[in-house]
């Protein structure tokens, strides 16, 4: 048996470091290590409460607004405060901007240039690849970059700037939208439709949104030349590199459920655990310390109760990211979780033929982009110009709240406790706290360090390409992970 | 012929690195607009080595690169740092030891940047401290040149780079990317120097302006017409916290995200892009006063004729300012003297 440690590994958000005990030419086991603390549930506690709106989406860069969205929301349930249908569309609106163009940084930037790696030189699509997706020079960063900093416009408009917005508010959005600027908003929007849809999918969004089974999108695949579109050229190298076969998920996902209002969000809150849907209770959240940089706690503990006191001196511990479970269980957050979850028919047939992996983790996403832009194209339609787009209330001096919210990457969660006007306590649950998890108390390891276990090494590799495929399919943002 | 001289010029070469930062900057300047990132690294003649979000390589490539830089073999012109520089615990910089090496990132960063010709911190974090050293700063969070408003830092006051330049502060939470771009462009064209630099080394070209220069608000704050909550349109000075009379930075002058600025977004500015903007000593959305007087007015303005003319300029504040600076949108539009509406 040998030992890979693989780091820094990059095209992730944050520092990132993989150890792989490798056998007989695959991974035997992984330990994920994040290595960067910055402790800002310190920082936050003792402040006044709304600070943490200035504070929270400094936790994380691409992450930014579902941090203040997070926040936010964990401010109004401790104030009792509702929000406008203007200010449920606009925080609507910004933070799918922030997801969707998360996702299209991902796939474009993080994901798709180790297709253009070397070792794939002997594959028939490898010239294309590599004209298309090289990191920094390929044509398709030089398509998508423009296309993309033109629909942060989205966020000019709205949120004054990303990230490390102020707009977004326990009580809706800072920023009411004029008749003039609703125009705008529309037209930025069909702007970036143009590009997806000439670009990433070469079809119309509602195609895309509308595929409702393997068969169907095998059929779609079929329908034009792979090198049509940047997602038919995925589907090629998926299907001829075997990417279903690689990263396999434990089965359980959840979804804290995105956009819209609480009642009624446009994707659905709930768990979906070997092929049933099923009900979430927050209230079966628990940290477990027993392998990460912390002191040693009384054993798991709910985020209410959550401590956050820093030992890098801890002998049995490898990682500073702590290790979330739902009812002492391992889940997998993400796009493809909250499709599931949300019940969309093309994702749950595809993990009922494959499961949850590498494959199926990017297609939800690639999917999920084109049904948030038709939602989004929506909510813009409905803002009415001079009705409120925020209502203000006041806060408690004594008080708790919990803010639930689905980041591009996966469920984010803020959990407030505020007394006598000051923060008392925050806790974070990041997505990819629950995806890069370290082992827990009995030994168990996170999504990722089981979907690594059994990966393929090629003779000779130091940066495994399977590796790179498993880790990257996961969309991790370290900076959150640990924040 | 001059083309011809551009193409065989040698690459200006940079490498970045983050520590204890967001990765916001990076974010931020892939918004880079007209022209795009790629377009303008090209046209400064920029060859990015290594960039943790953007490059292909990973790992021991990666580690031989820096290994390479730091004893010579390699030159490097540009070291990037984003992020603050990590300390702790008690000096052994094990908040962040560098993924692939059990090396602390701020011994890499210091053998990095005393190699490099040129060292820029990128973001307020890696030029002060920034938002990581907020709270008790119980990670020893620092800048690569200030401790907060401190000179020192990870490599001193007095460190200079090979170029014979201070580290370059481009300051802000996050940075606006013209304004790094800009500063690259400069430093790739060999035209960048200490007369480019404000006296926290921050670039000229950015702070030489106010926030409140072309804030949108001009005219509610020339007749303290102010706004109350969050959401309406006056001005932001006396209520809710706004630095922009004295906070260095051109944000109202070039857009952000094509279209905004934080104040454009109704929200206050917090001055992120000086030391210490962290911990103001107060909420970040409220003004501070002395008998009802806001106690941080324009940097450069007295006192007394502050007073003097905002009460004058308040008994003057025409009835449409009154009534804008304290809705959510424009009930009052301007009057034309020729034709009534």
């Amino acid at each position: 048996m040998s030992r890979l440690i693989v780091g820094p590994f990059n095209r992730v958000e944050g520092d990132l470091e993989v150890k792989l005990d490798i056998q007989d030419g695959a991974v035997r086991q992984a330990q994920v290590v994040s290595p960067l603390y910055r402790g800002f549930e310190r920082i936050l506690t003792g402040k006044a409460p709304f600070d943490a709106l200035v504070y929270a989406p400094r936790i994380c860069g691409i992450c930014s607004v579902s941090q203040s969205v997070a926040a936010a929301k964990a401010l109004s349930a401790a104030m009792g405060l509702g929000m406008p249908a203007n200010g449920e569309r606009a925080v609507s609106l910004i933070h799918a901007t922030e997801n969707v163009a998360d996702h299209l940084t991902h796939f474009y930037l993080f994901f798709m240039p180790d297709f253009a790696r070397e070792v794939y030189a002997s594959e028939s699509w490898y010239e294309d690849a590599r004209d298309r997706f090289t990191a920094i020079k390929g044509t398709a960063a030089q398509d998508m970059l423009p296309a993309r900093a033109q629909f942060m416009h989205v966020l000019g408009l709205l949120a004054g700037k990303w990230p490390h917005t102020l707009t977004v508010q326990p009580g809706g959005s800072t920023r009411s939208v004029a008749a003039g600027e609703v125009a705008r908003l529309a037209a930025i929007l069909a702007a970036f439709r143009r590009f997806l849809e000439r670009h990433l999918y070469g079809d119309r969004l509602e195609r895309i949104a509308g595929l409702s089974s393997a068969d169907e999108l095998a059929a779609w695949a079929e329908e034009k030349p792979a090198i049509s579109s940047d997602f038919r050229r995925f589907l090629q190298y998926a299907q001829e590199l075997d990417l279903a076969a690689l990263g396999p998920s434990t089965g359980r996902y959840m979804s804290f459920g995105a956009y819209g209002t609480e009642s009624s969000p446009l994707f659905g809150r709930g768990l979906y655990v070997n092929g049933a849907p099923g009900e979430l209770d927050p209230q079966q959240i628990t940290e477990d310390l027993s392998h990460a940089w912390y002191a040693a706690s009384d054993g798991p503990l709910a985020p209410f109760e959550g401590a956050t006191q820093p030992d890098a001196e801890r002998s049995e511990a490898y990682s500073w990211c702590k290790a979330p479970r739902l009812s002492g269980d391992v889940v997998e957050v993400g796009a493809l979780a909250r499709q599931l979850v949300d019940g969309h028919p093309l994702i749950r047939d595809l993990v009922a033929a494959s499961g949850g992996n590498v494959f199926t983790r990017v297609v939800a996403r690639v999917l999920e982009i084109a049904m948030v832009v038709i939602a989004m194209e929506q909510w813009a339609n409905e803002l009415v110009p001079e009705q409120p787009f925020i209502a203000h209330g006041q806060l408690p001096e004594t008080g708790e709240g919990v803010g639930l919210t689905e980041a591009a990457r996966g469920s984010l969660g803020h959990w407030l406790r505020i007394e006598k006007g000051r923060i008392a306590n925050y806790q974070i649950i990041a997505p990819t706290t629950w995806n890069f998890s370290p082992r827990d108390e009995n030994g168990v390891p996170g999504a990722l360090e089981q979907a690594l276990a059994g990966a393929p090494v090629r003779p000779g590799e130091t940066e495994p390409v399977a590796v790179q495929h498993i880790v990257r399919s996961f969309d991790p943002c370290l900076v959150c992970t640990v924040h | 012929m001059s083309a011809m001289k551009a193409e065989e010029k040698a690459p200006v070469r940079l490498f970045w690195l983050q520590s204890g930062g967001c990765g916001g900057c990076s974010l931020s300047l892939l918004g880079a607009e007209a022209p795009d990132l790629v377009t303008v690294l090209e046209a400064a003649n920029i060859e990015v080595l290594w960039h943790p979000s953007l490059s292909v390589s990973s790992g021991a490539e990666v580690i031989d690169l820096m290994e390479r830089i730091s004893d010579g073999s390699e030159p490097l012109d540009i070291l990037c740092l984003e992020g603050s520089v990590m300390r702790g615990p008690n000096g052994t910089g094990k908040f962040h030891i560098m993924a692939g090496t059990d090396r602390p990132v701020m011994d890499w960063v210091e053998a990095l940047a005393k190699k490099s010709r040129y060292v820029i911190a990128v973001g307020s974090c890696a030029a002060f401290g920034g938002i990581t050293a907020a709270g008790s700063n119980e990670v020893d969070a620092c800048g690569l040149s200030y401790d907060g408003r401190k000179p020192g830092g990870l490599l001193g006051a007095d460190f200079r780079s090979a170029a014979g330049l201070p580290v370059i502060n481009v300051a802000g939470c996050p940075i606006h990317p013209g304004w790094l771009t800009e500063t690259l462009h400069q430093i790739a064209a060999g035209r960048f120097t200490t007369r480019d630099i404000d006296e926290w080394e921050r670039p000229l070209s950015y702070t030489m302006h106010l926030v409140h220069h072309g804030c949108a608000r001009n005219e509610f704050y020339e007749f303290k017409a102010s706004a109350e909550r969050l959401c309406d349109l006056g001005c932001m000075m006396e209520n809710l916290g706004c630095k922009g009379t004295q906070a260095r930075a051109d944000c109202n002058m070039r857009a952000w995200n094509g279209a905004g600025s934080c104040l454009d977004g109704n929200y206050p500015c917090i001055n992120c892009t000086a030391p210490g903007f962290e911990e103001p000593g107060h909420g970040f959305t409220e003004t501070p006063k002395i008998s009802g007087i806001p106690v941080g007015l324009p940097t450069d303005m007295p006192k007394a004729w502050f007073v003097a003319l905002a009460s004058l300029s308040k008994a003057a504040t025409p009835k449409r300012l009154k009534e804008n600076a304290v809705a959510d949108h424009f009930r009052q539009p301007p009057v034309d003297k020729q034709k009534k509406r």
